[in-house]
């Protein structure tokens, strides 16, 4: 009786065999790697603002110290979007017209707030404090980038749970002086690892357990 | 802090409130005639607002719909479910983008993500307690006691907790009315205007005025100047739970009106005439401290012995070493014999008194201890007793010598007090006879809560003009030409006075929500400067007050402190006449000698008092204390009478002992007006006594309270205003579904769950309590060891009163959902603590326990091994941390938890759409979403709140520096937090205490929580109630 | 076939009843079983049947969608009884889902022959019981579309699953079982394939057992593999079908509550769920001979011998309610005293004598040969030891929880409408499973059934 089915079908059948596990081991490793692109965190995206400010410039260039906007940031669990009153403080004399400011202006002059686009955005059940990092050794660009290089501001890390127990498992590796603090520009001295042992010491950090016990962050 | 502070934030009228009031008033503007709305949302066309109109209700306020239905929100649920499925939210779904909206000028003194206390107090029928309030970003979201004022110590009771849910209900009134119209308040003033003028030529005749209790000195000031502006004017008062008993009885004994005060600490003997004094009245919560205090085995001074004569089970009976149940009208009796004995020098223990063998006993061992401890005893008429027993109360203290001592006497805390039933009856008389044209109703509920015969909402209808100034559109708004929205207390400047005459101000946490407005702006309309706000017309009164050079600096610190210094009243001299209490127990006695079978008890509920509660879901859901029902009253009949009735109860299958039970439901006729309620039989209840809660049955009370249990003030009477006797039952035959969270009365035998003993014996034995727990070597895991903190908890049996605060509180920190009754009764409650109640001995005079039962934070914790995914963990400081954003909702860890005080949410119970209870929430805890296991975490915000505090100073937690929210609020100290590892921590030393022993000790689950064990007192003349 | 079927007769043909009646040859076997498939027309009694199953499947599915848009609160749990009929059939499933695998593989190796013309439809039985089963756990979890945190995989939070729990020991269990039992039912399957496909008249019939049978062509080197492919798969499901149901009894005796907290669970959860596999396929079996008129493939030795075995394990489980009781009184524990009380006259007695009466007392008739060979009788009996297994687990989930610790939080549990739709759905995804199987593949092995011929024709072949 005739073949049903054409010689060629034996190669076939092999290769899609194979292939279908392959297939299938792909579409994982796909999969794993989406959650971690930037597509889904966020990270390196330059968020646009509805007014042209740039940190390149007023930290950068003008030096200006985080906390002079950032005022809550030793103090609190948030660091604070600065109201449109401190804009004021200098924008009411320099730039005093400038068409570019007209937004901040315009907010000051009826009292309405300036919507910001965020860039770091936690899950609602993180419980994240700023006033305990910054005042436990951890600068502001072990997490934010080196925030006087971005003229529009971007997620410089993948803010997932893993990155953040990195630390929280080797506090050691980021831990700086107390002075360095709000440095920009501050890097891993090549004896890190040694200092920030000693750091650790000294800033009383807690033990792995405690730093990574669950209601730590989340309650 | 201070007012200046608060000025500034009411430039920020409450801080993200979404509602659109101008898109509101321009919707009105543009309408013609009447038009009918049910809220300002609906108004403003808010689009949340018309998705909830589908919805039947908002839920943490109220109740989850039955008939879970599916609405257009569940199918999108449904299909991000769907996508989840396809595992996109793995965290590969794009997050939405979002807004930061800071402020344009930030408000003075505040910094962000950080909390603010602010001193206010919270007036309840004829006393205040001091109140410290946080508030975030201007939100007030938690009440805790203010440590500083008399009345509170630092705790509070369940309807101080519960006022932030008041204040944020959707369903309060939110516009002025007149006719259904809406209306501004500047019409409503020139309104006023007209008729003050009118008025004038009367000199004010046909003007009545109707309030409450009035404890507010700068009300009554306002008050007094308006009756001298109108001299035949009347101000009457009705507040329905008040006591006249007390008032008049003190005018029988002293011949004038006079405020009591008990010093509870001092007494080493306390005897209860009917008084529930540890958890109602004036001065209840600063009682219970006191009781409490010399409640300790160990105390110095000794322990001290309670008796209590009552009714019907209260929590101070619960409390008693001795507790007498008798009817109410033969408290009288018992108080007359009691004096007849300590009077006539000589005691004999076969009185002249008539009562049984068992009321013999009670009362000579009664007289014989408060003889022995004359000076250091006390003795305590019920509020609800009559006049005559608070008199005989009066006498027996007086010729006890505990006058001054334990007894101190000083004017009264009201402004005017009066003997209200009689000020009302005068009222509706009039009313009858034509002679009110206007009838201003400042707060109140006259038409709901007067007395039945006084057919007041009939006789309303004969006031040509009527004013209601009230929270919410009620039943008596709905018979009144002009309805005002009053404004939350939280909302208001006013003024106290606590139970001793402290006086403080109410200052105000948030702007009016709803444009609401105070008694003080109200009545200030009728006077000649009507348009003065509350603030200056109670910095005004205050100043006269002071008339002193400098004002600002004493204003501002009395803000700061919630008290204003050097204002509780000094103690008065005052001499008891006892003979005329003697003639008056005499009269009250003949009166009573009508043998009918029923006497009638009329009591405020536990839950939502007089019904002013009564859509206070929170307040609706908490477990009654002794009763444990929810959501409803009952007519309260003892097991005796329950069976010459044959009357029964059984616990339907669905939700079972810990949920619904059913009821049969009976007819009372009280001298003619009936009700039918559902029936409850509750052991220690007296002979022959039903009981019937006020505030229920209410038809206006909004979404949440409405048709909720039977309205007991349709029997109510005035003859018969706290006691009726003559009343009739009748089996209708009908059953009804009660949700009772614990129906199941005794503890089993075998199980030691709660641990207890006679002074005497624990004197003998003092480790009677503790039980050998299995070695540590039995776990299988190796044991944790804690380098920093332990955390861990001691709960004294013999302290709690079972006041049920610490439930409220815990709602009110841990954004707790309510469930309504539905989900009660399937056994789906969340509180995360609960007040185990359990009878022992025999049936008809039980002894009564509580037994607060929080997470234990097992260090074996047998939840931590069963979970799938780790979503509740040991902590490095002991705790079983809950981890809700991990957890998949196996319900395993509850299975396997032997204290059963996990929750589960086995729907959205957390209302997510309600736009005025977004403010509610405590941003510090996650808001739970379906399908999640929760339960306790000893407060893990505000431990880690604390720990960085500390850290950042460099420093170790100091012992007593993180309070529990449950803790903060129990009026007794019961509840104990602290570092269990550090030995002299408060906590470490209780634990050490030979009375502590662990829950379940033999399942080895090695609980952190731990409790002492009850220690009772009994007089070794009768023999102890309890022989364990 | 060294190892595999040794034909040695005198196993078929030791007792009166033989496994296969005489007179049969190669041909009229192949021919009688591949009928069913190819030629004879779809009756209307299967129309009828998967008519209302599939339905039975709709409702299921609509119960699952009102399941996740609304949550698990429609169900009748609460605390203290969070887990109600979900984890209950579960149980029961995964009970029902081992005769198939115990068949095949166990009497495999122990050269049962009497195990080849109903072992098939049993492994079929098996995986559509487990199919079921499946749903409970995944469904039950109140964020069903998390349950994939139970697996260990490199996941972004930088944290593993909580291997200590036994639901993920289940996860493996279970899923693993499912796999085996699937490969091992294919493997079987592919001769028979083969034969179809050169038996099937239209083309579609052709390609579609054609690609089944992975160019089987019988020669000597695809029998050498498949046997020894077929005796390996049967190697690993053997501990399977023990290590499946001890893990899912871990479930219960991992935990402490009384009821559940004791060392006899794994024993007792297999036997019990041999005892439902074989009440299972007995009830599917003798309506199926019946109808495709099997009654000299599916012999009364088929059925007594299921009858026997039926007996042994019920006797076993009797013997765990026994030593259940006796561990309370003996061990004295206040807990699991009072939940022996409680189970005996608490408000659910009567589900537990219920229980008690379906089976210990009813299987005791199978001591008689008159019961064990009457078809009726061993059909009824197999439905009443399917309820009383079920009934067995709503005790032990039900019963155990509704009244632990503490009387403060005591409760009951009873049903909800979405409860019933819920578990008579996967009664309804069962069936229609097993219509689809009936309608389009051999109920019984022709290969083996061949082998089993020539065992009963006159030995000179050997």
């Amino acid at each position: 009786m005739a073949q049903i089915f054409h010689r060629s079908t034996n190669t076939i059948s092999r290769v899609s065999l194979f292939s279908a596990i392959f297939l299938a081991a792909l579409a994982l490793t796909v999969a794993a790697a989406v959650a971690r692109s930037p597509y889904a965190t966020n990270q390196n995206v330059p968020q646009e603002q509805p007014v042209q400010f740039s940190h390149k410039h007023h930290v950068g260039d003008d030096g200006i110290d985080c906390r002079y906007c950032h005022t809550s940031v030793e103090t609190s669990a948030v660091a604070g979007i600065p109201p449109t009153k401190t804009c004021m403080n200098c924008h009411s004399i320099l730039f005093a017209d400038s068409p570019y400011l007209e937004p901040v202006r315009e907010s000051y002059r009826t009292g309405k707030s300036i919507e910001w686009s965020r860039v770091h955005r936690l899950a609602d059940f993180v419980y994240f404090n700023h006033s305990i990092h910054v005042n436990k050794g951890v600068g502001c660009s072990s997490c934010h980038g080196q925030v006087n290089q971005m003229p529009l501001v971007w997620q410089a890390s993948s803010l997932q749970m893993k990155w953040c127990l990195e630390c929280h498992r080797h506090p050691e590796r980021v831990l700086r002086p107390r002075d360095q603090i709000f440095n920009m520009d501050w890097k891993a001295p090549p004896n890190q690892i040694e200092q920030g042992l000693k750091l650790a010491k000294d800033y009383k950090i807690r033990a792995e357990w405690d730093l990574t016990s669950c209601s730590t962050c989340h309650r | 802090m201070d007012c200046s502070k608060h000025n500034k934030r009411e430039g920020h009228p409450a801080a993200g409130q979404p509602l659109d009031l101008h898109a509101a008033r321009e919707r009105l503007r543009h309408t013609t005639g009447k038009t009918y709305w049910r809220s300002l949302e609906e108004l403003s066309l808010d689009p949340q607002f018309t998705e909830l109109l589908h919805r039947e209700f908002p839920r943490q306020a109220s109740e989850w719909p039955e008939a879970d239905a599916v609405g257009r929100r569940d199918f999108l649920k449904l299909m991000a479910a769907s996508l989840a499925l396809g595992g996109l939210s793995a965290g590969c779904a794009r997050k939405p983008s979002e807004t930061i909206v800071p402020y344009v000028r930030t408000p003075e003194g505040m910094t962000l993500g950080k909390a603010l206390y602010f001193a206010t107090a919270m007036p309840l029928g004829a006393s205040a307690i001091g109140l410290l309030v946080e508030s975030h970003e201007g939100r007030p979201t938690k009440i805790e006691g203010n440590p500083d004022h008399p009345g509170s110590l630092g705790a509070t009771d369940v309807f101080a907790q519960a006022a932030v849910l008041e204040l944020y209900d959707p369903d309060r009134s939110q516009v002025l009315t007149h006719l259904g119209d809406i209306r501004a308040w500047s019409s409503f003033l020139a309104e006023a205007r007209v008729v003050v003028e009118a008025l004038k030529s009367t000199k004010g005749a046909r003007f009545r005025v109707l309030t409450g209790s009035v404890i507010s000195p700068t009300l009554g000031d306002q008050l007094q100047s308006l009756l001298a502006q109108f001299p035949d004017a009347r101000w009457h008062q009705w507040e329905p739970a008040g006591s006249d008993g007390a008032r008049e009885g003190a005018r029988l004994a002293f011949g004038r009106y006079v405020n009591t005060i008990y010093r509870v600490d001092k007494a080493d003997v306390i005897v209860s005439l009917d008084a529930d004094f540890l958890a109602s009245g004036p001065g209840g919560i600063r009682y219970a401290r006191e009781f409490a205090r010399r409640r300790r085995p160990d105390v110095p001074g000794g322990m001290n012995r309670l008796y209590v004569a009552e009714p019907t089970p209260s929590v101070t009976g619960a409390s008693a070493d001795h507790r007498l149940a008798v009817r109410a009208s033969e408290v009288s009796e018992l108080a007359e014999w009691i004096h007849s004995q300590l009077t006539s020098g000589r005691l004999s223990d076969t009185g002249k008194n008539s009562g049984s063998e068992e009321k013999n006993r009670w009362a000579s061992a009664v007289a014989h201890d408060l003889q022995k401890y004359r000076g250091k005893s006390l003795v305590i008429a019920g509020e609800h007793q009559p006049a005559a027993v608070h008199a005989m109360a009066h006498a027996i203290n007086q010729s006890l010598a505990n006058v001054g001592a334990t007894v101190l006497y000083t004017e009264p805390v009201e402004a005017g007090p009066t003997n209200q039933l009689e000020s009302l009856r005068e009222l509706t008389n009039d009313m009858k006879a034509g002679n009110v044209e206007l009838l201003l109703i400042l707060g109140g509920n006259p038409v709901y809560d007067a007395p039945a015969d006084f057919q007041f909402a009939e006789l309303l209808k004969n006031v040509r003009t009527r004013i209601h100034l009230a929270l919410f559109e009620d039943e008596t708004s709905q018979l009144c030409h002009w309805h005002i929205p009053e404004a939350h207390f939280l909302e208001s400047w006013s003024d106290t006075r606590a139970y001793d005459g402290t006086a403080s101000v109410i200052q105000p946490l948030i702007a009016p929500l709803y444009h609401g407005k105070t008694a003080h702006e109200v009545l200030g309309a009728f006077s000649d400067q009507p348009s003065r706000t509350s603030y200056e017309i109670v910095r005004e009164y205050w100043k006269s007050r002071a008339g002193g050079s400098d004002f600002e600096k004493p204003w501002r610190k009395s803000l700061h402190d919630g008290v204003i210094a050097g204002t509780a009243f000094a103690p008065l001299h005052v001499a008891a006449k006892v003979a005329s209490s003697s003639r008056a127990i005499g009269s009250a006695a003949q009166a009573r000698s009508g043998g009918a079978p029923w006497e009638v008890v009329f009591r405020p509920d536990p839950a939502i008092y007089d019904g002013r509660f009564a859509n206070n879901g929170w307040l609706q859901e908490t477990p009654k204390p002794v009763t444990k029902l929810t959501w409803d009253n009952a007519a309260i009949v003892s097991p005796a009478s329950a069976q010459k009735m044959g009357l029964q109860q059984r616990v339907a299958a669905t939700g079972g002992e810990h949920g619904q039970t059913l009821s049969e439901v009976i007819e009372l006729d009280v001298n003619g007006s009936k009700v039918t309620a559902a029936a409850w039989i509750l052991p220690g209840q007296a002979e022959a006594t039903v009981t019937l809660h006020l505030g229920y049955g209410r038809w206006r009370p909004g979404r949440v309270g409405i048709q909720k249990g039977f309205n007991a003030y349709a029997v109510r009477a005035s003859s018969g205003l706290w006691s009726a006797s003559g009343a009739a039952l009748r089996k209708t035959g009908a059953r009804y579904p009660l949700a009772c969270t614990q129906a199941h009365y005794n503890m089993e035998s075998g199980r030691n769950l709660i641990r207890g003993t006679t002074l005497a014996e624990f004197h003998k034995d003092p480790k009677f309590g503790d039980e050998d727990a299995p070695p540590k070597s039995l776990s299988l895991y190796k044991e944790y060891q804690y380098a920093g903190y332990a955390w861990g908890m001691a709960i004294d049996l013999n302290a709690c009163i079972g006041c049920n605060s610490c439930v409220v509180a815990c709602q009110s920190e841990n954004n707790i959902p309510v469930v309504g009754k539905e989900q009660v009764m399937r056994g789906r409650e969340m509180h995360w603590i609960r007040i185990d109640r359990y009878f022992e001995g025999d049936i008809d005079t039980p002894a009564t326990y509580f037994q607060p039962v929080p997470c234990m934070q097992c260090e074996n914790a047998p939840c931590e091994e069963v979970c799938p995914v780790g979503a509740t963990v040991h902590s490095a400081e002991g705790l079983n941390d809950m981890v809700y954003n991990r957890c998949i909702g196996t319900r395993y860890c509850s299975n396997n938890c032997p204290y059963k005080v996990r929750r589960f949410n086995f729907l959205r119970f957390a209302d997510w759409e309600t736009p005025s209870l977004k403010l509610l929430r405590n941003p510090e805890v996650t808001v739970r979403s379906r399908g999640v296991m929760e339960k306790c975490t000893y407060c893990v915000q505000r431990i880690n709140a604390g720990r960085m505090e500390a850290e950042k100073q460099n420093r170790e937690i100091r012992d007593g520096e993180i309070v529990t929210a449950c803790q903060a609020s129990c009026p007794t100290e019961a509840i104990i937090f602290g570092n269990a590892n550090d030995p002299h921590s408060r906590v470490a030393k209780l634990k050490a205490q030979p009375r502590n022993y662990a829950l379940l000790a033999d399942l080895n689950t090695r609980p952190r929580t731990t409790y002492l064990a009850a220690v009772r007192n009994p007089n070794p003349e009768l023999e102890t109630p309890e022989k364990r | 076939m060294s190892a595999g079927l040794p034909a040695d007769q005198s196993v078929g043909t030791r007792r009166g009843t033989p496994v296969l009646e005489p007179g049969y040859t190669y041909g009229s076997v192949t021919e009688k079983i591949s009928a069913i498939v190819l030629t004879r027309p779809t009756t209307r009694g299967w129309w009828l049947g998967f008519g209302v199953s599939f339905l039975m499947v709709m409702m299921l599915f609509y119960t699952i969608s009102y399941l996740i848009a609304v949550g698990v609160g429609i169900w009748g749990i609460n605390i203290p009884v969070g887990w109600g009929f979900a984890i209950v059939n579960f149980v029961w499933w995964i009970g029902i889902g081992h005769a198939g695998t115990l068949i095949s593989a166990i009497l495999l190796l122990l050269n049962q022959k009497w195990r080849t013309s109903i072992n098939r439809f049993a492994e079929a039985m098996t995986l559509f019981a487990v199919a079921c089963a499946g749903l409970f756990p995944l469904l039950h979890a109140g964020r069903p579309w998390y349950a994939y945190w139970m697996f260990p995989y490199p996941s972004t939070m930088g944290i593993w699953p909580q291997f200590r729990s036994p639901l993920v020991w289940d996860v493996f269990a279970v899923s693993t079982y499912f796999t085996v039992s699937l490969m091992f039912w294919f493997v079987g399957l592919i001769p028979d394939f083969a034969t179809l496909r050169d038996r099937a008249t239209s083309r579609a019939r052709q390609k579609t057992y054609g690609m089944l049978a992975m160019g089987w062509r019988g020669s000597a080197r695809h029998w050498h593999r498949y046997q020894s492919a077929y005796l390996l798969l049967a190697g690993l499901a053997t501990p399977l079908v023990v290590s499946v149901h001890t893990v899912v009894s871990l479930d219960f005796a991992v935990a402490i509550v009384p009821g559940w907290h004791t060392t006899i669970f794994p024993p007792y959860f297999v036997a019990g769920a041999i005892y439902s596999g074989f009440a299972m396929v007995l009830t599917l079996a003798i309506p199926l001979r019946a109808i495709y008129k099997l009654e000299d493939f599916i012999t009364m030795r088929h059925l007594e011998n299921m009858a026997k075995v039926m007996l042994a394990t019920g006797l076993i489980v009797g013997y765990g309610y026994i030593v259940e009781f006796f561990m309370a009184w003996y061990g004295g524990n206040t807990y699991e005293i009072f939940l022996s009380l409680n189970r005996l006259a608490g408000p659910y007695r009567l589900f537990y004598w219920a229980l008690i009466a379906c089976n210990i007392i009813a299987p005791q008739f199978l001591w008689f040969r008159r019961v064990r060979t009457s078809v009726l009788a061993l059909f009824v009996m197999s439905i009443i030891v399917n309820i009383g297994m079920w009934l067995e687990r709503f005790v032990i989930v039900v019963v155990s929880l509704h009244r632990d610790f503490m009387p403060s939080a005591w409760g009951m549990y009873s049903p909800r409408i979405w409860d019933w739709t819920m578990f008579a759905g996967t009664i309804g995804l069962f069936l229609a499973l097993l219509f689809l199987f009936l309608r389009f593949l051999p109920v019984i092995s022709i290969t083996e059934m061949r082998e089993l011929v020539a065992g009963t024709q006159s030995s000179d072949k050997k």
